[in-house]
């Protein structure tokens, strides 16, 4: 069998020709050294080949220089176009009336409108709400795309190929152990979630907001895993409180928002209290709202992490 | 006070979101009730809706305190709730006939996820379908691919994950285009909403030095959905997408996601540009022309195709030319004929998708042709449901397939520009021929008895879970036969629908 048709099998899924052709070279025991070896074999294996000759030889053909030059030259054009519609646009910070209607309500109502002394918060919680309910499930969507990908699970993770996955288990990379980077996650940690939660609560008063709260606590759990190891983190957050973190919040936005755009919709008063702009309880929903999406973030954020360095949320 | 019945599009937009994080704690099989019966619901309020449209006409619907062009917009016609309407069936149907092998292709402790995903999709094309903001059109596009993406590689074998690393770039791509085009406009009219764009924009092409922006914001507003859509010369990823996809995701992706980003093109050009904006752009002859080349060259590559599944990828490719080209021929004749093809052709895809893999399943689990033969009579219904779709691919009367080339012929005709009639005649003639040809091809592979022995079909080998997917492939078949047959009701429904719309 040609080195193109076992490559082909092995991407259609069949691991186990692949297995059976490795297993016959030498390769050494430990399973990174391994994994780079059986790389290298492939590589010579396919430059060694009649069809990896043509391969590499294709990477000469006119077609291939012309396809570079052509596409070179298509964004070198696409650029000077950018660039020429860009001067040509309406000049930033001179009188526009037209454009100027949404961005003028915003900017002279938005308080009173909104009781949100941070105007962007107020736009996209009050005035474009239902855009950020859309972009908080973006981020839900991409967590369960990383979730298909990455969680191991008996389809994606072979026998032949366990000692691969076993590179990827937290004993392997765990750093608890490390007493620098222990003591200064201890003093570190605590500050970042301080930090995280007062960006958090104050979206409604200063820049920050749930986004930008919720990234850097997450950011905060990822420290603490890696200060601490991931059993630390897994005594918190099991896969199953994530997962319900995350349901929790996500429900809670779509359904109060739903409520509020039916209100209004129907032109019924909504009986949010707006509060006194400038204190910590104002803006009416954007609070609670800031909290449910840095709820979403930060759980987006170590799933991530967590699913790239073992494959698994929580206890794998 | 608007009444109850227009709140429904916010119910099902936010009811899909609700169900697709409820989904994911859920365990497989009431996950699949979940999504089957919510599918069910969402078909349900739809109707009343559609009927609602037909006899009050189209209404917006605020998001929220703030009117227009500061809040959030719905909007709700005859034409948004008629192509959601299908867009529901075809996915109700595919997630009732895919079950079986999503059982199998899929992990069962990623199933929940799986029924999340369709939840998201599903909202994604409502909202796309709803909306009357082009930047929350931008947010529900990203969920779409996000969320197409992850039914993609969910069947975890080396060759999803590769066609969907490479339909993600492309898609992003796309997005990202997209993106670039929305920006422009906001920064040249300063609105986001339809309407109110659309006004400026009326106001502004009277000053000429505008019309460079303008015409570059429209081109890769255009580019980014056509890369999306596979518009020929972007329709490379399709084969290998849609070829290894487990069932169900091919025939969703393949029937309505490449569809919505259509949608939204035309809704566009409709109720963003208008026929004043248009005129000044060369787009509709860029268009046409790709789409042309679309049809015969999809159908040249899917004649070339040795793998069955490929074939009607390749096939999608030319019928998305056809959707293109009817765009290009423009008008209202034009809009009704690319709107009709694309129900027509979501109807009839996804009947194919659906059938292909059984066929494999008795040929030995081979989708190659040369595996395939006499699998129609090892498994007679499968063969008679792919032979229906085949038939209506062609453009057999009866099958929807028919009508709408039939409409688009017309819709041609009715220009009287014969630059543009000559071009649709011919490639709908050559597309018609080269369809003939790989689809007679196959049925004649798949019903004929190699040794012209007795017969194939043993009824004691039964394929598990028949009832679901031939109550399903049944339905699809229906809808496919009542486009065919009362195609001019759909049209004329259709016509409503646009003349409300802009």
């Amino acid at each position: 069998m040609s080195i193109r048709e076992r490559l082909d099998r092995y991407l259609a899924g069949d691991f186990e020709g692949m297995a059976e052709f490795l297993d016959t070279q030498e390769s050494p025991d430990t399973p990174r050294e391994k994994v780079k070896n059986e790389r290298k074999l492939l590589t010579e294996k396919l430059a060694e080949s009649r069809q990896g000759q043509a391969v590499i030889s294709a990477e000469k053909t006119v077609f291939t220089r012309l396809y570079r030059v052509v596409s070179v030259t298509c964004c070198i054009v696409l650029t000077l176009v950018m660039l020429y519609c860009i001067a040509h646009l309406p000049r930033y910070g001179y009188d526009n009336p037209r454009a100027d209607e949404v961005v003028r309500r915003y900017v002279e109502d938005g308080l009173a409108e909104t009781g949100a002394v941070n105007i962007v918060a107020g736009m996209i919680l009050d005035y474009r709400a239902f855009d950020t309910l859309g972009e908080s499930h973006v981020l839900f969507t991409a967590l369960l795309c990383v979730t298909i990908l990455l969680r191991i699970d008996t389809k994606n993770m072979r026998r032949e190929f366990e000692d691969y996955y076993t590179v990827r288990r937290d004993h392997y990379y765990d750093t608890g152990r490390d007493a620098i980077l222990r003591t200064i996650g201890l003093v570190v940690v605590p500050c970042i979630f301080v930090y995280g939660i007062y960006i958090l609560l104050n979206g409604q008063v200063s820049p920050g907001g749930g986004f930008s709260g919720g990234a850097v606590m997450g950011a905060g759990l990822i420290i603490w895993s890696q200060a601490r190891g991931f059993s630390h983190v897994d005594r918190l957050l099991t896969a199953r409180r994530l997962n319900i973190l995350t349901f929790a919040a996500l429900a809670f936005y779509s359904l109060s928002k739903c409520y509020v755009f039916f209100m209004g919709a129907n032109g019924f008063p909504n009986h949010i209290p707006k509060g006194i702009p400038g204190a910590i309880l104002s803006g009416g929903l954007i609070l609670p709202l800031d909290i449910a999406v840095g709820l979403v973030v930060t759980c987006t954020m170590y799933g991530f992490y967590s699913l790239f360095r073992r494959g698994a949320v929580g206890n794998a | 006070m608007p009444s109850f019945v227009c709140s429904f599009p916010l119910f099902m937009i936010v009811g899909c979101l609700l169900s697709a994080a409820g989904s994911m704690l859920m365990r497989g099989k009431a996950a699949r009730n979940l999504a089957m019966a919510f599918g069910a619901v969402l078909f349900v309020m739809d109707s009343v809706l559609l009927a609602w449209t037909v006899k009050h006409g189209a209404f917006t619907y605020s998001m929220g305190e703030f009117p227009a062009p500061w809040g959030n917009e719905l909007r709700a016609g005859v034409l948004e709730c008629f192509m959601l309407l299908v867009f529901l069936l075809v996915m109700l149907c595919s997630g009732m006939a895919g079950y079986r092998f999503l059982a199998e292709d899929v992990d069962e402790s990623k199933l929940p996820l799986y029924a999340s995903l369709m939840h998201l999709l599903t909202a994604a094309l409502c909202a796309l379908i709803f909306t009357n903001d082009i930047f929350t059109g931008y947010v529900f596009l990203e969920i779409l691919t996000l969320s197409s993406c992850g039914l993609l590689i969910v069947r975890e074998i080396g060759r999803t994950t590769l066609a969907a690393v490479r339909y993600m770039v492309l898609n992003l791509l796309g997005s990202g285009l997209f993106l670039l085009g929305v920006v422009l406009l906001y920064d040249i009219t300063g609105h986001l909403l339809m309407v109110p764009m659309h006004e400026a924009l009326t106001e502004i092409i009277a000053d000429p030095s505008m019309h460079l922006s303008l015409a570059f914001a429209a081109g890769i507003l255009t580019i980014g959905l056509a890369i999306k859509s596979g518009l020929f010369p972007f329709h490379f990823w399709m084969p290998d997408a849609y070829g290894w996809a487990t069932p169900t995701s091919a025939s969703v992706l393949s029937s309505l996601v490449s569809k919505a980003y259509i949608f939204l093109l035309l809704k566009i050009y409709l109720r963003v540009f208008g026929p004043e904006v248009l005129s000044i752009l060369p787009l509709s002859r860029i268009l046409l022309v790709l789409g042309i080349l679309g049809v015969v060259l999809g159908s040249v590559s899917a004649l070339r195709a040795g793998n069955i599944n490929r074939m009607v990828a390749f096939s999608s490719a030319a019928q998305i030319g056809y959707i293109y080209m009817s765009i290009g021929i423009g008008g209202t004749e034009g809009y009704t004929a690319a709107l009709f093809h694309i129900l027509a052709h979501a109807v009839t895809k996804s009947i194919l998708f659906l059938s292909t893999p059984r066929l494999a399943d008795v040929s030995g689990e081979s989708l190659l042709f040369r595996n395939l033969q006499g699998a129609g009579r090892k498994d007679p219904f499968s063969g008679a449901f792919f032979t229906a779709g085949a038939l209506s691919m062609i453009g057999v009367p009866l099958f929807a397939g028919f009508a709408s080339k039939l409409v688009i012929a017309l819709s041609a005709v009715d220009t009287g520009n014969l630059k543009k009639i000559i071009p649709v005649m011919i490639a709908l003639a050559a597309s018609s021929v080269l369809n003939a040809l790989y689809f007679i091809r196959t049925l004649i592979r798949i019903w004929h008895d190699p040794d012209g022995s007795d017969d194939l079909y043993d009824p004691a080998v039964r394929l598990p879970e028949t009832v679901p997917y031939t109550a399903a492939c049944a339905l699809l078949l229906a809808a496919n036969l009542f486009l065919g047959l009362f195609s001019w009701e759909a049209v004329d429904l259709i016509r409503l629908g646009l003349s409300m719309f802009s």
